[in-house]
């Protein structure tokens, strides 16, 4: 049985759900998920801290405190929902710009911080539980949600996988044989396209011909659905319901949740190469941080003031966690001990000549 | 203690049931591997004695079985996957390498990979295109990997038992050519033999040879030729490429002072340049004649009618053995 969602909006009729419009209103009460209060203004608190957290980010690196990053500004609506639908037993094979459902898991900005500042410990995520680390091959993660879903089906254990992806992504062939695989298999795997209309430089127009990325879905037959991405409410109703259908044993889901992202790929990147102003201001006016502002404002659970000294307490908590990591040791050993269960011979002789090496160094200087 | 004679595809069968029947973590998965029994027969009747949950087959799509297999693991179970021909190994390169591999390193230990990929290598058997191909040193390459080649059924059963035990991601190549050349009395308990540790078929004092998988039976039918010139040869069959058995080989060349790789991979930047670096650090001053290689040419292995060109056969081996003993 398909979720009604589902059969609402199916992308063979080319339909986008969306439940809140650019203002915040409320358009579509049909489909609203059934939030707390508490719980709305907990996504928007997330976002927040996402998007502060992302900015921080950005801002490290042009002081040169850490290395490329790739920032979450204008889509943070996609990662906190999907987040806030993930339970203890779902796991995650994160892209490398969802930092809301990192965080969901338990992942830490200090391990952020720690791999985008190019060190070893960054994938370890101590904290995070059933969480991949970030896959920089692109679309290779699909097929590792997969696998989980095989595995969580085959063991009768609760909980579905979660995967990220670009539109980009979608090209690969790793994309389509994950999707493929997920739906021979009706593994509980959640496919999460945040299409933000650029891989890097190339527009979306190159990536496909197809009228949608959900309507793929079609071919592998199973559920797809294509969503507004700066609605958190459409999002994160979307995600509930596809995690319910996977959670269910009706197979995978393919979610598309159309964005835009306002900032560029990476800090390496510079969109003013590939994309007009106009075009960004454009979805600046649609960017889910202020449409999830102003309808809370209306329903009289947001304030301004509020908002200023909560991200005030954000930037400290975050800038904490910086520091924490930037002198974390990184000894030679680092490199070696984890390749293996136990370190072979040869990497044992490499290890000796470095420290040999290094001894050398030391006593003629 | 009851013995079974099989040949090195009944060995590999034989080791997977096992496994299988010892172990719920162990799915088996490939193209064909199910109901067919693999196009090798290697999972032959393993899907009716454990169940469609456990052998299947996968959709047709390399990248697919090896990317599935590291989520699998990651949540805990143990596939041992097929990947039908060494020639198409290649589309899953980017998940074996970027994160089979890597995945235990980069997550510090929190997710082994604990998963073995087999599939037939080698060529001389009138195959088609891309089937031929002997891509170990590829492998051998990639940290993060351990790669085992057996040479009979006994070694078979017990380096694949001890590969799907492996805490590591374990390459099992198996040579084709030998599948079921060779029948040999295999016990049927359960039994492991070391990763990592080469074994000495004969000893000898005037070379050592080292080789492994298919070209171990022409190499030893190379050192028959040698024997009746009186020429002493160790063999010594490599059984792991990584990590590779110093020890043995250092000790060998210490004795015989001369040495000769046979492998049959390209041989620029292949094993047998290796195994010769290995001899230059571990045994330079005992060297009589330059530590040699007999490899595979910088080509793609010919087709059916070119083959004889470029696998080794006794002669060539015994020609190349004794440039290195009359240097």
């Amino acid at each position: 049985m398909s979720h009604p969602l589902f059969e609402a909006f199916s992308p063979a009729a080319g339909g986008r759900l969306q439940i809140m419009d650019d203002e915040g209103r409320i358009i579509h009460p049909e489909w609203m998920p059934a939030l707390a209060d508490e719980q709305a203004v907990e996504a928007l608190r997330r976002m927040l801290y996402v998007r502060t957290a992302d900015a921080m980010a950005v801002s490290y690196q042009r002081q040169g405190r850490m290395y490329t990053y790739p920032p979450n500004y204008g889509q943070e609506a996609i990662s906190v929902a999907v987040g806030m639908v993930m339970r203890d037993e779902d796991w995650l094979a994160p892209a490398y710009r969802e930092l809301g459902a990192w965080l969901a898991k338990g992942a830490r900005m200090k391990d952020i911080f720690l791999y985008f500042g190019g060190h070893e410990q960054g994938c370890h995520l101590p904290e995070a539980k059933n969480m991949l680390p970030w896959s920089v091959p692109i679309a290779s993660q699909l097929l590792h949600a997969a696998g989980i879903g095989y595995a969580l089906k085959y063991q009768g254990k609760p909980g579905a996988a979660f995967t990220f992806f670009g539109e980009g992504g979608t090209s690969q062939g790793d994309f389509h044989e994950a999707l493929n695989f997920a739906g021979v298999w009706r593994a509980p795997v959640v496919f999460v396209c945040q299409n933000n209309q650029y891989a890097i430089s190339c527009h979306l127009s190159k990536q496909t011909a197809a009228p949608s990325i959900a309507v793929k879905a079609l071919g592998y037959g199973i559920a797809g659905i294509q969503v507004d991405g700066n609605d958190f409410f459409a999002v994160y109703a979307a995600a509930a319901a596809a995690a319910e259908h996977a959670r269910a044993g009706n197979g995978p889901v393919l979610i598309e949740a159309v964005t835009y992202r306002l900032g560029a790929h990476t800090t390496s990147d510079d969109p003013g190469r590939y994309r007009s102003s106009e075009e960004e201001a454009r979805w600046a006016e649609r960017e889910p941080v202020k449409r999830l502002r102003a309808h809370l404002a209306d329903r009289g659970l947001w304030r301004a003031e509020d908002e200023e000294a909560l991200v005030a307490q954000y930037r400290k908590d975050i800038d904490v966690q910086f520091l924490a990591q930037e002198n974390e040791p990184y000894p030679l050993e680092d490199v070696f001990v984890h390749h293996y269960a136990e370190m072979p011979d040869d990497l044992k002789h490499q290890l000796v000549a470095y420290q040999k090496f290094e001894n050398w160094k030391e006593s003629h200087r | 203690m009851s013995t079974q004679v099989m040949t090195l595809v009944q060995a590999v069968n034989h080791a997977l049931d096992l496994k299988l029947a010892e172990d719920p973590a162990i799915v088996v998965y490939g193209e064909d591997v199910g109901l067919e029994g693999g196009v090798f027969r290697a999972t032959e009747g393993l899907q009716a004695r454990h169940g469609e949950a456990r052998v299947f087959d996968s959709p047709l799509a390399e990248s697919g079985i090896m990317g599935t297999a590291v989520g699998m693991a990651a949540a805990g179970l143990r596939p041992v996957v097929e990947i039908q021909f060494c020639g198409f190994l290649y589309p899953a390169f980017n998940q074996l390498v970027c994160h089979v591999a890597r995945m235990r390193n980069r997550t510090r230990g929190k997710y082994p990979m604990r998963l073995v990929v087999r599939f037939p290598y080698g060529g001389n058997i009138r195959a088609l295109e891309q089937h031929s191909e002997s891509p170990e040193a590829l492998l051998a390459h990639t940290p993060g990997l351990k790669v085992v080649i057996p040479s009979t059924p006994y070694d078979a059963k017990g380096l694949l038992i001890a590969a799907i035990e492996s805490d590591d991601p374990v390459i099992f190549m198996e040579p084709k050519r030998i599948y079921r050349a060779v029948k040999q009395e295999v016990p049927l308990q359960k039994y492991t033999l070391p990763i990592g540790k080469a074994k000495v078929l004969a000893e000898g004092t005037d070379i050592t040879v080292v080789t492994y998988g298919a070209n171990v039976r022409e190499t030893q039918k190379a050192l028959a030729l040698a024997k009746q010139d009186g020429i002493s040869a160790e063999l010594i069959d490599l059984r792991t490429i990584y990590p590779v058995d110093r020890a043995t080989i250092a000790a060998s060349v210490r004795k015989t002072g001369r040495f000769l790789a046979v492998t049959e991979g390209p041989a620029t930047c292949g094993v047998a340049a290796e195994l010769v670096t290995i001899v230059n650090e571990e045994a330079f001053l005992n060297l009589a004649a330059p530590p040699a290689r007999l490899a595979g040419f910088d080509t793609a292995p010919p087709y059916a009618r070119g083959e004889h060109f470029y696998f080794h056969s006794p002669e060539r081996i015994y020609y190349e053995l004794k440039k290195v003993v009359d240097y």
